[in-house]
């Protein structure tokens, strides 16, 4: 099939699509149309609502750590409650934020899209995925509305398994229960990758977003299971008394750490590596041109999700387990920054002699360069055994993981929902609102987290909340810059809201973007395309794209046909 | 679904003779069990558990006459129980190696 020929009839029907065309959205509207929706992007809208509950509650509860830390006494909560807020907030952000964040929205809605596909593989166990998450949710939910679990996020015995009064088991089973949810997701996204791909769509085709969710996809069905059988196995000594962890009854507790980051630490790739393959995606469309290395792109996923399993044991160099094991763990944990680095060196190299463009994606992806970089570059100060004797549980620690999950996973996904917000909801964001928040984001992320950076080397200790007077000033720059960061998170929530009504149309592709996506209309049909697509070019062609566009017509003369 | 006309016929005499030398390999076990082979216990009981384990997945789950993709995914199960099971035990052999790790 000729591909000039198809972009040209996708443009035409796109533009009758605002005055007679269904699509998924308007194909049906009663309450019933969305609870048992099959189709993968209504499954992914309402994946989209959940977590952005999560995420507010999460971040209301950061909210409240940030207050409580402007001055060095105790001011507004008891030691067992702020035990409790950080717990919540690191509970919220990671099983019911990050984790799901964007394989289950962006991943959802555009994998099928991406392959060419009409759905997912199992289109119900995909609606499935949605009914665990949420009643995973409501399990943790209910334990915070009784009074909450002040374990920290990572549950170490045998505090949380003997000693610990919270609702140690009830969160346990809601974050049980919602890791089915991701496996799901992840099965769901293989059998389609292998399966569904579209005549003519060789796996050196494929978008590299959908390469990114693929290794993801490994990561969430290998993984998974291995932290749910250590929650059950807590479970089993609290109920029953069986000696796992307790060393009385001849458990060992550092054989919880084991299980517990075999899949926590690779669970930081099931966030990170979707990120990476929307940066890679904003990174070709805004520089224009092919992405540098594809292969490299491609196969470094893969690589990650691997070697990702090996270096768990870098969480634990303090905490009783061999100094042998401590070196391996920091061997492989400095190989796996290889396959990071060169994503980056990829990026860069894309844009070199490229014609950027300052859109809001990109600078959103920009922002996840640098801040990634960061955020990775002082991973390796922790993975050092040495250094990491002395920034253990200290700040250095949590201002480095909140730069490579917030500084790079959230950035990522802010990038990608204004990048795909036309494909899914059929209207442009104003474009001065979403750079100006996109800085703000930026300046506000460096404000909160780069001081915790100095703080923790001196010796901050991660989960008080009475410190000595002299880490006051990193503290209050750190919340002052959570207000910014709060308000950059809220404006893009205010107008994107307002772009579903008052949004201008936004037309088939508006980017004029390379991927099957683009060539259906905006939002797609229930079955994402009218006709079979067929492959028959590279990825990336922007090139061709851009001679093409310039001989025939330019974005602003598509949107000047809509208006008519 | 179509590709279910293609699944293997495995005839029922395949199926007793693995249930039989599963049968014959659980009285190996436990005959071992009253053995004492000193240090060689752990790695003679694993042995005879991984060769049962093999039987149940290549014949009872199919997995000999599947695709190949599906033997792919059935190794990387088994691989990524060896990066659990392998690393978390060279933790707990080697805790002696290095002068000054805890014991
Ligand atoms: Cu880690």
């Amino acid at each position: 099939m000729d591909t000039t020929s198809t972009v040209e009839r996708v443009s035409a029907t796109g533009i009758i699509s605002d005055t007679i065309r269904t699509n998924f959205l308007n194909a049906d509207y009663g309450i019933k149309s969305w609870l048992l929706t099959k189709d993968h992007k209504r499954i992914a809208i309402l994946y989209l609502i959940s977590i952005t509950v999560f995420f507010m509650i999460g971040g209301a509860f950061a909210a409240m750590i940030r207050m409580e830390l402007i001055t060095p006494e105790a001011d507004v909560f008891t030691s067992e409650a702020y035990n409790k807020v950080f717990t919540t907030h690191g509970i919220m952000m990671v099983f019911f934020f990050l984790i799901p964040s964007i394989p289950a929205t962006l991943g959802n809605f555009l994998v099928p899209v991406m392959v060419g596909a009409r759905d997912l593989a199992f289109p119900r166990i995909n609606l499935l995925s949605w009914y665990i998450y949420v009643i995973g949710g409501l399990f943790t939910l209910t334990a915070l509305v009784l009074g909450g679990v002040d374990t920290g996020w990572t549950f170490y015995t045998p505090y949380s398994s003997t000693y610990s009064n919270g609702y140690v088991m009830l969160t346990g089973i809601g974050i049980f229960i919602t890791g089915f949810s991701s496996i799901l997701t992840g099965l769901n996204f293989i059998v389609t990758v292998h399966k569904m791909r579209a005549p003519g769509l060789g796996w050196f085709r494929l978008p590299l977003f959908v390469w990114a969710n693929y290794a993801a996809s490994l990561i969430m069905v290998l993984g998974t299971p291995v932290v749910a059988i250590g929650i059950v196995m807590i479970a089993l000594e609290r109920g029953l008394g069986l000696g796992i962890f307790d060393p009385r009854l001849g458990g060992d507790p550092v054989l919880f750490q084991h299980i517990f980051w075999f899949y926590s630490h690779p669970a930081v790739y099931i966030m990170i590596l979707p990120g990476m393959g929307v940066v890679s995606e904003i990174m070709a469309c805004f520089s224009r041109r092919h992405i540098f290395g594809y292969k490299f792109i491609a196969f470094s996923s893969l690589g990650i999700a691997i070697i990702g399993f090996l270096v768990w044991g870098h969480h634990m160099f303090v905490s009783g387990q061999s100094s042998y094991a401590g070196i391996v763990f920091s061997l492989f944990t400095f190989i796996v920054a290889v396959p990071s680095a060169i994503k980056v060196f990829n990026w860069t190299a894309t844009m070199h002699k490229g014609r950027i463009v300052y859109s809001t994606p990109m600078m959103y992806a920009l922002g996840f360069i640098g801040l990634f970089l960061v955020g990775g570059l002082t991973g390796l100060f922790c993975a050092s055994l040495g250094v990491d004797i002395h920034i253990h549980d200290t700040y250095f620690i949590v201002a480095h993981f909140h730069y490579v999950m917030v500084g790079g996973s959230v950035m990522a996904y802010l990038g990608g929902i204004h990048f795909w917000w036309p494909k899914m909801t059929g209207r442009m964001y104003p474009e001065g609102w979403g750079r100006f928040s996109a800085l703000l984001v930026f300046v506000g992320f460096n404000l909160t987290f780069f001081p915790q950076f100095i703080a923790g080397y001196l010796g901050m200790p991660r989960r008080y909340h009475v410190y000595p007077p002299e880490f006051q000033i990193y503290n209050v720059l750190s919340s002052g810059g959570a207000l910014v960061l709060g308000i950059g998170f809220m404006i893009p929530l205010i107008y994107l809201f307002w772009s579903l009504k008052y949004g201008e149309k936004a037309g088939p592709n508006p980017w004029r973007a390379a991927g099957l996506e683009w060539e259906t209309t905006s939002p797609p049909p229930t079955f994402n395309f009218d006709y079979q697509p067929v492959v028959d070019h590279e990825p990336y062609n922007y090139s061709e794209i851009d001679a093409r566009s310039s001989a025939t017509v330019s974005t602003h003369s598509v949107q000047e046909e809509q208006h008519v | 679904m179509s590709d279910h006309s293609e699944h293997h016929i495995v005839p029922l005499k395949v199926y007793f003779l693995v249930f039989s030398a599963l049968m014959i390999l659980l009285f190996v076990t436990v005959g071992v069990a009253m053995v004492n082979l000193g240090p060689f216990n752990i790695y003679v009981a694993m042995s005879i558990a991984i060769i049962k384990a093999v039987l149940v997945v290549l014949y009872f789950m199919h997995v000999r006459y599947s695709t190949r993709l599906t033997m792919v995914v059935a190794a990387a199960g088994f691989i990524w129980l060896v990066f659990l099971l392998g690393i978390t035990i060279l933790d707990y052999t080697s805790r002696s190696w290095i002068p000054g790790s805890y014991q």
